[in-house]
């Protein structure tokens, strides 16, 4: 009896000093936890097996391994990434993030590490109009808080935007009929969806959109606003990558093309953290 | 540190929400009651062949999760063509109907055990009285056990509506805008979690209030006779002054 107590106490002590020790010894490894999402082919999502895998994850890994930094991978909604950025439940945010002006308010961004362009996918040979009439009371699937849900918000106004968490429920929605077309980032649309079985008689509509207010200039590493140095760490760590050809070996695993985009995003576009538009919201 | 202030700014959005959460609250609680009447006094018969369809019915809809059981008829039948190429898809297709049927199955199956414990605690001795004055096995039920019966049930019941109301906090998952629903888009919105699920937590709080004050209106009413006596025992024999 007396022995298990002792037992019981001396784990419980183990513990609790485990748990003291802990925070001090992480502050000089400088683990990082990267939020990532597990739901965006081909960028990020489960395979078979329950690995993490897809362009996100293989840049996230080339970054650390550029960075020297041990990295641990947290799978998140999307939703909830920059709620846990801010709570300090992870360090960056690796999730296929646009860099826009209204996320800049919450959080940092490093440069752009890849851009693509946003797009409708309907139904093959549907005659909707993709215009704010045409559009009109028809049911429209966005994933929730992402930059195709604001865009479609402020562009339709009339449509009936139906939101969901995960990407994947934006397509098996549309491919049983429940929604009259989808709005997304054209790459996820093709890879995730277009070519694969369950995207059988579906096909992008309308222009590739590329409207800088709302997908902003592209998909950035998202981090808390007061990690500028961890910024400059992700900014060389990307310059790298590009130069050092890991960015291209990567590129061609999933993309025929370059997804990096066009114009490389200038020196300019990350605010210095001295301008802080956030600071009146927490 | 905390900002409020959207959460004041967003309030029509949340009563809109709230609106939504005592429809589909409501109408799957109705819904429920009556899949759960015929059940529950089937669940409490003699007869096997009666009880045993019940009771697996019961079986599986409290052994699995209500968002197990909405994911299933929302997303797992439209896998299949032939439900989507069915006369019934047009309701199926909507994430109200799935709610709403995953919801009153759900609430069905719990309340029918509800009311088959509350047949099965009948006293024996009201039944057989019944039976010897030569009622009929369908005029005991109607008159006798049902009635007190389901006063019994009260309680349990009440629990069962509250489960229900946090319940349908699992119709956010289907695209419908429930309080729930309201506040992941607040967040999603303002990246203010917290204020944006304490608000919502707020109003299920005072929902959750409604409720219980409406049951325990119900139960001082119908459930009077298990009360202490309200008569005053002074005046049994002491008081001189008992005029009756």
């Amino acid at each position: 009896m007396n022995r298990i107590t002792s037992l019981i106490m001396q784990a419980s002590v183990a513990m609790s000093m485990a748990l003291f020790i802990a925070p001090s010894a992480d502050a000089q490894a400088k683990k990082l936890r990267i939020g990532v999402e597990g739901a965006y082919p081909p960028f990020s999502e489960i395979d078979t097996s329950g690995n993490l895998k897809g362009f996100d994850i293989d840049i996230t890994n080339a970054l650390c391994a550029q960075m020297k930094r041990d990295c641990e991978l947290v799978q998140l909604s999307f939703d909830g990434m920059i709620p846990a950025l801010q709570s300090r439940k992870i360090d960056a945010v690796i999730a296929s993030m646009s860099i826009t002006d209204e996320r800049r308010k919450a959080v940092e961004f490093s440069n752009k590490y890849y851009k693509t362009p946003a797009r409708f996918v309907v139904k093959a040979g549907s005659k909707l109009e993709l215009t704010p009439a045409g559009l009109k009371g028809k049911r429209v699937g966005v994933q929730r808080s992402t930059t195709h849900d604001r865009y479609i918000a402020d562009t339709y106004k009339d449509a009936k935007i139906v939101r969901y968490t995960k990407q994947d429920e934006v397509f098996l929605d549309l491919a049983s009929g429940r929604l009259d077309a989808a709005f997304l980032d054209s790459i996820a649309a093709d890879i995730g969806f277009l070519k694969k079985p369950a995207g059988k008689g579906f096909a992008f509509a309308g222009p590739e959109i590329e409207d800088r207010k709302y997908f902003g200039d592209g998909a950035g590493v998202a981090l808390r606003k007061s990690d500028t140095a961890l910024r400059d760490e992700f900014n060389a760590a990307i310059a790298a990558l590009r130069s050092n050809g890991t960015y291209k070996k990567i590129q061609d695993k999933y993309f025929d093309f370059d997804v990096y985009g066009s114009a490389p995003v200038a020196a300019g576009a990350t605010a210095p953290a001295a301008a802080k538009p956030a600071a009146s919201k927490k | 540190m905390f900002n409020f202030e959207i959460v004041i700014d967003s309030l029509p959005e949340l009563a809109q929400a709230g609106w939504v959460t005592l429809q589909l609250l409501g109408v799957s609680l109705l819904a429920g009651l009556v899949v759960a009447l015929p059940l529950g006094i089937a669940r409490a018969s003699d007869r096997r062949w009666l009880a045993w369809p019940v009771w697996c019915f019961t079986y599986v809809m409290r052994g699995t999760p209500m968002l197990v059981q909405l994911f299933l008829i929302y997303y797992g039948l439209a896998q299949f063509e032939f439900v989507r190429e069915s006369m019934l898809w047009p309701w199926f297709s909507s994430a109200w109907f799935c709610a709403l049927l995953a919801f009153t199955l759900n609430t069905g199956a719990y309340t029918a055990e509800i009311i088959a414990g509350a047949i099965r605690a009948t006293p024996a001795g009201e039944v057989e009285a019944a039976r010897s004055l030569g009622m009929s096995a369908w005029r005991v039920m109607s008159r006798i056990v049902l009635p007190s019966a389901m006063r019994r049930a009260l309680p349990a019941y009440s629990n069962e509506v509250i489960m229900m109301l946090h319940g349908t906090s699992l119709a956010s998952t289907v695209t419908i805008v429930d309080l729930t629903g309201a506040a992941r888009e607040l967040n999603a919105r303002t990246y203010l979690p917290f204020e944006s699920f304490l608000a919502v937590a707020l109003i299920y709080l005072v929902l959750t209030f409604a409720l219980v004050g409406l049951f325990r209106l119900a139960e001082r009413r119908w459930l009077r006779h298990l009360g202490p006596r309200q008569t005053q025992p002074a005046a049994v024999g002491l008081a001189p002054s008992g005029a009756t």
